[in-house]
């Protein structure tokens, strides 16, 4: 898996450096500010690039908005974008192209270094990753519309993991309970919130994230 | 002391002087010039003559405010409604025939004429008396043969023209003790007519704490800005490597436990720097040792951070409010600052005192000098935050030095705590 990392902080850049290269990844390149960020994307087209959102020289977005250049020359081009809050506002910036290989993560995450590579490689795959937080966020937005309130307990419980981009398998750990109940619950998801029904992971997650950033 | 009372009265009659050639070189010409004015209007000349003259008139009246304040004690606000924004002959015309100022300006052309004798008095008077006790009049009298002086006319003999020198001293004392006073009963007649009316200064005031309120939220947004890069870039990437650290060692501690032992002594000293960090941001907020021990002992604490002696003299029978003891303590922390960076000084001074409802804070060094508060965004920054509550800042510093700069900051003090030293944490 080549990664190219983008990250202002030095502990920060060579923590991840250090911590991709442990479980197998290739750094081919490392970047600490906003303008060389997308030569460094489109010159070595990596498998996926793990990006600040904020970056010298303006510290504002530039992270953001280059990941989005990035993509709009490489469709699909894989990005995890990590920041030290995350907004609704960013994430449907970076979901409105509905290409997915798109992660958008808090940097806490990394603690959990084997969940952390692990949402890497899914977005490096092309899957969808949303922070819990970014989920919590968009369900408590929605949370009076009338179809998400018919839903139950457990079928919103899953339509969160859903959204943070996790797989069957993934919910179906998380919850104790068969891969076979889990998909029970998703179709009753989709039928409830009248979304067409699809068996393919990564299009799912891009629906209900959709629906719920509408 | 006697060279002093001398300084002094012979600047009283200078500027009595001073009353009375204005009141007649320029009240005059300047009463003529408005009476004209006034009459041509209904022709137009008028209208674009009457600006000229009324600013000539404050310019006289603002040289006079000076001799008021500074020669007789007498503080005459200065406040005219403010100038319009785009400057045309009609705009300027409306401006100055609509300020009442100009009305009452103009009626004081008229009544300084004859006040201007105050002046006049508070010049001969002195150099009367002293006309007889030099013995000039006595001099005169023996050369001319035909003069009296004070209450003797003509002097006839010896005996009379030796009275002039006592008469000469009598007359002069009055006149270096009524001097004051007589540039005092000028400066009350003038009052009337020069102080702004109620809204003017009001308006005036306005003005002032509209541009204070406007810096001071610049400053605070500026401020909060700091803050915020300084805790995202400082302790909560930290933390984040921190966490990173320790997650990686956890998955190293069956693999490669020394790795992992080295991962965790360097999440160690990671949070250890995160600490240093929030610690000083947190001083840079509020230092903890001003709410603490309130500015006093936060100045003292300061003054031992600087690597000079630094001699600390604070009087304050209280406290005064925490925002205003906060930008105090920060002016003095910026100027201490300045001190150790620039100023090369061996040596500082801090005194703090409260007088007439005022915090006075002074600092000084014995450095080079040359300090130009125009010049350093630090001093600047000062003396916005002081703004923000009416205080000013004045720096002295010429080159060669010594520096000093002081502050002023209008403030109560709340009661003295009873118990000074009760335990702090």
């Amino acid at each position: 898996m080549r990664v190219v990392i983008a990250e202002d902080h030095a502990l920060l850049r060579d923590g991840l450096t250090r911590l991709l290269g442990a479980f197998g990844a290739e750094i081919v390149a490392t970047v600490d500010n906003g303008p060389s960020l997308l030569p460094a994307l489109i010159a070595h087209r990596p498998d996926v690039a793990v990006i600040d959102v904020r970056l010298p020289p303006t510290y504002t977005d530039e992270g953001l908005q280059a990941a989005i250049a990035a993509r709009a020359q490489i469709p699909g081009l894989p990005v995890l974008i990590l920041s030290q809050h995350v907004e609704q506002l960013y994430a449907r910036e970076l979901l409105s192209d509905r290409r997915g290989g798109v992660g958008y993560l808090l940097k806490d995450r990394v603690s959990d270094v084997s969940q952390f590579v692990e949402a890497v490689r899914r977005v490096a795959a092309g899957a969808t990753v949303m922070d819990p937080d970014v989920v919590a966020q968009l369900l408590a937005r929605r949370a009076g519309d009338e179809p998400l309130r018919e839903l139950t307990a457990r079928e919103r419980e899953v339509l969160g993991l859903m959204a943070e981009g996790r797989s069957n398998a993934a919910i179906a750990g998380r919850l104790f309970v068969t891969e076979k109940a889990v998909s029970k619950h998703i179709n009753s998801i989709f039928s409830k919130l009248g979304l067409p029904p699809s068996t393919d992971d990564h299009r799912r997650v891009l629906a209900v994230l959709a629906y719920l950033n509408r | 002391m006697l060279l002093g009372i001398v300084r002094r009265s012979a600047f009283t009659a200078l500027h009595g002087l001073r009353v009375f050639v204005l009141s007649l070189a320029a009240h005059i010409p300047l009463l003529v010039l408005s009476i004209v004015s006034v009459a041509l209007i209904p022709i137009g000349v008028g209208m674009l003559a009457l600006p000229q003259v009324v600013t000539w008139t404050r310019l006289l009246t603002r040289s006079q405010r000076e001799i008021a304040r500074d020669w007789a004690g007498v503080d005459i606000a200065r406040a005219y409604r403010p100038a319009p924004g785009r400057y045309t002959p009609w705009s300027a015309f409306r401006w100055v025939v609509t300020d009442p100022a100009t009305w009452r300006e103009m009626l004081w052309l008229l009544v300084g004429i004859p006040a201007g004798v105050l002046g006049l008095l508070a010049l001969a008077i002195p150099f009367y008396g002293l006309e007889g006790t030099l013995g000039v009049a006595l001099l005169i009298w023996l050369i001319t043969d035909g003069y009296g002086y004070g209450a003797v006319w003509f002097m006839d003999n010896w005996g009379e023209a030796l009275l002039s020198l006592p008469q000469g001293a009598v007359i002069l004392t009055i006149g270096v003790l009524a001097g004051p006073w007589l540039l005092r009963a000028w400066a009350s007649v003038a009052r009337p007519f020069l102080t702004p009316s109620r809204s003017d200064l009001l308006a005036k005031r306005v003005e002032v704490l509209t541009e204070s309120r406007a810096e001071t939220v610049d400053a605070q947004a500026a401020e909060l800005r700091r803050i915020e890069r300084d805790l995202h870039d400082g302790a909560q990437a930290r933390l984040v490597a921190l966490s990173m650290s320790i997650g990686l060692a956890e998955e190293l501690m069956a693999s490669d436990p020394g790795a992992a032992q080295r991962l965790l002594a360097e999440a160690r000293q990671n949070s250890g720097e995160a600490l240093v960090e929030l610690r000083g941001l947190v001083r840079g907020i509020h230092p903890p040792v001003l709410a603490e021990r309130g500015f006093d002992g936060a100045i003292r604490a300061l003054a031992l951070s600087v690597p000079l002696p630094i001699a600390v003299e604070v009087d304050l029978p209280g406290r005064p409010q925490a925002p205003v003891e906060s930008a105090a303590y920060f002016a003095v922390a910026e100027v201490l600052a300045n001190i150790s960076k620039h100023s090369g000084a061996t040596r500082a001074w801090i005194s703090a005192s409260h007088v007439d409802g005022r915090l006075l804070v002074a600092v000084g060094d014995n450095g080079a000098g040359g300090a130009d508060p125009a010049g350093g965004t630090g001093l600047r920054g000062i003396a916005r935050r002081l703004g923000a509550f009416d205080g000013t800042m004045a720096v002295t510093s010429p080159p060669g030095g010594p520096t000093v700069v002081t502050m002023e900051l209008p403030c109560e003090l709340s009661s003295p705590r009873t118990t000074p030293s009760s335990g702090t944490g």
